[in-house]
């Protein structure tokens, strides 16, 4: 009796589970609820944890005002675009999601996004964050934040801005500390997202630009005069030079060496700024020093929220992206929240003025380029840290040979 | 072996034992089964009540497939479960449900895929790529300006009640470019009803925006003017379309450059010159991906050197893991051996602990210039664990010893404790050595025991992508080289680079990838499997 009870028992569970997975697998049990609701109006956003707070608010107001009610699901953030690319086809996606503006590329190569017309409220927001939402001349989104690395000095070590590379190393010897200045590297692939101030300020981007601000995969520039010079300027700075840029200290050892007074100046994005203040240090946000003469432009992620092309909702949706994401009181409320400058003026503007951090991290984030969103982004990443690491590094020969070998592998990976 | 002779006797000495006493239970439960028949109704009742609800939900959401699966597998296992007889059926059918959702069905999804252009820029339905090649082609005329719109109906027809900036009033629908109307309300500069047209509030045209989002409205006459459109259902913009599609010829026209893209039956409209509008759309490509597989050029160049390091990696990691874990085993085996439980407890650690963490930790601690490794164990020297292309194979190969080791340790101990001492003592009498009980006797009946598990674990360190993925990147990688493929790359993170390479992603090549891999690790499986078979007939 007790075997059969149990086989049985244990059949009914696996029976139960795997109808479950089934249905599971199909997820039909949201979208027949979707479907349902629709005439009374309701769209869903998947939003991360960080920012389904702010989202509440918004969507209560929302739906007060316009009687159609807000979904708001939970989702890890990096999880989201390839989240979004698998759903959408099937019609289970979310009308409206979250996401980063270099996930462009992938979104819009797969059709999953809707263009989303800001109208006149596009001059609204600050210019960067318009264009890194921009693809192929259209707005796909509406963006709520800005990031983008700035370098931040411990101003007890040193109480004067740099005002080039060269002097922020002599500035950081004259302070006696163990390292002149820091940034995270990986001991493989360096970090050319951090070092891409120093590399345009060599006139090295990677792609041209069109006439509309928008990046050409056809005009790979990484490889001009100014990228040769980066690269000699780079093995000047590495293993066989001075010795500022190591690529054993990564980003942790980095911070943690900063956090403890071992450096007076740290190239680093608002992320690591809380850990400096918990430890005391006395902090400011300078703009980035030239190392080649020219601007140093890092880059700039935009956040933003984007519209499903598969969405039957597109009207109340888009009302709800433009007239209240884009609201000054949401935009004030995610900046309050994620502390990344906020994207409309007016929020970017009363941002600036209440925090001297955000404010330096702004200044910066005006010589900012938007990182390419364009899919050939993808081929440039799986060359540049590697040819940048064994330069530093001095372990791959001559830097402009490695260089160019980067630009024409780029080049033969894009075609 | 005198202990258990005991019990046995006692058990037949005593009549009613426990044992007996289940015995007879069963026995009866077997004879007048009506309380299990209640509970077989009871339950079956609540698993169908589940499946059905399941495929409900199902047919309602026009899962065709999966519904009928729910109630096939359902009627089967009622049939089954209620029918005299069947009784391998009756043990069976559980196992055999979950082998089809777990194994055929994943394993058959996958040969699919391998055999599509799944991936980015090919992730939909042609009807999608149409819709959202057509949503993106929809750009606002520059400097346009922004129309003031109410809704209104008449009749069932909606019509665009529009005030330009300049506070004109006109009035349009589809297929009926703006006209101008006099007699509107207005409210503050925009006109907010007509007589005899009905105007949608925000509710009613929320609940018809599908509808009405697909309205365009003409300027004029000229189709070169653009129509209006409104994204939100209150502000109407001038909208050009970049792109035309014809349904009857399924081409689509570039309308500023003339250019015919055509289905070619590739998944993507084509221009003349070869140019694909992106998004395209999912078709079955046939073997294409198994083709370009083996001739792409940044596979095809480092394919040999990273088979051979697959192999070479899985064959050292499992024969390692195996030796180091058979070696502890003895020792910790040994009746002289004091406190082996705490020992034991401790040598399952690395196992406790989660592998991908594990890679991290030891990454940092193989770090040439601040790593734990080099500072302290090795006094500041300088070595480049992780960077060095040999070293680099070494650190991966030992991390995997550190991992892998317990669970070996775990599964030879089992196993020399179930071989008979007797066997052993016999041997002894007759002069054997240690060595040669060893080799001859324990090591033989060990493997009959431990062979499938190392064949299992050959097969799992085939595919160790975390590992490597984690603790190298399959770095170093050699920069002069053009293919991103690094020292320590094995064949499934090669793939996955290939496969996945920044922001695009190749589902189809990734599956064909999956399933070659598949019937290499399934080929030498085979091969092992019957080389044990000769091992059990040792016994």
């Amino acid at each position: 009796m007790k075997v059969n009870k149990r086989s049985i028992a244990a059949f009914g569970a696996i029976a139960a589970v795997s109808a479950l997975t089934l249905v599971g697998c199909a997820s039909g049990g949201d979208a027949d609820s979707g479907e349902e609701n629709e005439s009374a109006g309701e769209i869903t956003v998947w939003v991360d944890a960080d920012r389904a707070g702010v989202l509440e608010d918004a969507a209560k107001d929302f739906t007060e005002d316009t009687g159609v009610a807000v979904n708001l699901v939970q989702k890890e953030f990096g999880e989201i675009r390839d989240q979004f690319v698998q759903q959408v086809p099937t019609g289970e996606g979310p009308d409206v999601a979250v996401g980063a503006h270099d996930w462009l590329g992938t979104l819009v190569t797969n059709g999953v996004v809707a263009p989303v017309e800001l109208g006149d409220a596009s001059g609204d927001f600050e210019q960067v964050a318009i264009d890194a939402w921009s693809y192929d001349g259209q707005v796909y989104g509406v963006p709520y934040a800005i990031e983008n690395i700035g370098l931040l000095r411990n101003t007890d070590l040193v109480p004067e801005a740099p005002t080039s590379y060269d002097d922020m190393i002599a500035k950081g010897q004259a302070a006696g500390t163990e390292y002149a200045f820091l940034v995270g590297l990986d001991p493989e692939a360096a970090d050319p997202y951090h070092l891409y101030p120093f590399q345009t300020s060599f006139g090295a981007p990677v792609f041209g630009s069109n006439p509309d601000g928008s990046y050409n995969a056809g005009d790979l520039q990484i490889g001009n005069a100014g990228g040769q010079a980066f690269a000699q300027w780079l093995a000047s700075q590495g293993a066989a030079g001075t010795g500022v840029l190591n690529t054993n200290i990564s980003g942790d050892l980095a911070r943690e060496n900063f956090v403890a007074g071992k450096s007076p100046f740290f190239l680093t994005g608002p992320w690591n700024v809380p850990a400096a203040e918990e430890a005391g240090l006395n902090l400011a946000v300078d703009p980035i020093p030239s190392a080649g003469g020219q601007a140093a432009q890092p880059f700039a992620g935009v956040q933003g929220f984007f519209l499903s092309s598969e969405s039957e909702n597109k009207l109340a949706a888009t009302e709800f992206l433009v007239n209240y994401i884009g609201s000054e009181e949401v935009q004030t409320a995610l900046y309050e929240v994620g502390g990344r400058t906020p994207a409309l003026t007016s929020a970017y503007e009363a941002a600036v003025a209440a925090d001297p951090i955000t404010a330096g991290f702004g200044t910066v984030g005006t010589d900012a380029v938007p990182m390419p969103s364009i899919p050939e982004m993808g081929s440039v990443w799986q060359y540049w840290g590697v040819t940048e690491g064994a330069i530093i590094n001095g372990s791959g020969g001559d830097p402009v040979e490695l260089w160019n070998k980067m630009s024409s592998d780029i080049q033969g990976a894009i075609q | 072996m005198a202990t258990p002779t005991i019990d046995r006797d006692a058990a037949v000495e005593t009549p009613p034992s426990k044992k007996s006493r289940r015995a007879a239970r069963i026995a009866e439960a077997a004879g007048a089964g009506w309380k299990l028949l209640i509970f077989k109704v009871v339950a079956l009742g609540l698993i169908d009540a589940l499946a059905l609800y399941a495929a409900l939900v199902l047919f309602q959401s026009e899962q065709w497939v999966a519904a009928i699966a729910v109630l096939v597998v359902t009627g089967v296992a009622n049939w089954v479960y209620f029918s005299r007889g069947n009784l391998p059926a009756k043990y069976l059918i559980p196992g055999l449900i979950f082998l089809l959702i777990f194994q055929i069905f994943v394993a058959g999804y996958t040969a699919y895929i391998a055999f599509t252009n799944y991936g980015t820029g090919h992730n939909g339905s042609k009807e999608s790529a149409i819709n959202s090649l057509m949503l993106s082609a929809q750009e606002r005329v520059p400097d346009s300006p922004a129309y003031e719109l109410t809704i209104v109906e008449q009749l069932g027809e909606y019509s665009f009640l529009v005030t330009n900036p300049d506070g004109d009033v006109e009035l349009g629908g589809v297929d009926r470019p703006l006209e101008p109307v006099d007699n509107a309300e207005m409210d503050g500069g925009k006109a907010v009803a007509l007589p005899g047209y009905n105007t949608l509030n925000f509710s009613q045209i929320v609940a018809n925006q599908e509808a009405i989002a697909a309205i365009a409205v003409p300027i004029s006459e000229d189709p070169n003017d653009g129509s209006l459109r409104t994204p939100d259902g209150s502000v109407a913009y001038v909208y050009l379309s970049s792109l035309e599609y014809d349904e009857a010829a399924d081409t689509m026209t570039d309308t500023r450059t003339g250019t015919v893209y055509s289905d070619v039956g590739t998944g993507a409209f084509t221009s003349p010159d070869g140019e694909e509008l992106m998004p395209g759309w999912q078709i079955t490509v046939g073997f294409d991906n198994f083709v370009r597989a083996f001739t792409e050029e940044s596979i095809r160049a480092p394919f040999f050197s990273v088979l051979t390091w697959t192999f070479v990696f899985a064959f050292l990691s499992v024969f390692t893991c195996f030796a180091m874990g058979l070696f502890l085993a003895i020792v910790f085996n040994d009746p002289r051996m004091k406190s082996k439980k705490y020992y034991r407890l401790i040598m399952i650690l690395p196992y406790a602990f989660p592998g991908f963490l594990s890679a991290l930790v030891w990454a940092g601690m193989m770090n040439q210039e601040f790593g734990y490794i080099n500072v302290v164990l090795f006094n500041g020297a300088d070595i480049p664990w992780l960077t060095n292309e040999w070293l680099a194979k070494f650190s991966i190969l030992l991390v995997n010893l550190w991992l892998g080791f317990p669970y070996m340790f775990l599964i030879c101990t089992g196993a020399l404790q179930s071989i008979p001492d007797d066997v052993q003592e016999a041997a002894k009498v007759d002069g054997a050595s240690a060595w040669q009980i060893f080799k001859s006797i324990k090591l033989p009946l060990l493997f009959v025991a431990v062979a499938p598990l190392l064949i299992a674990s050959f097969a799992y360190n085939f595919n160790n992508f975390s590992l490597i993925y984690m603790l190298t990147g399959g770095g170093p990688r050699d920069v002069t080289a053009d293919v991103n493929v690094g020292a320590t790359d094995i064949l499934i993170t090669m793939v996955y680079k290939v496969a996945f390479v920044g922001s695009t992603a190749d589902y189809g090549l990734a599956s064909a990838f999956s399933i070659i891999i598949f019937l290499l690790v399934g080929t030498i499986s085979v091969i092992a499997f019957r080389r044990t078979k000769a091992l059990e007939e040792l016994n």
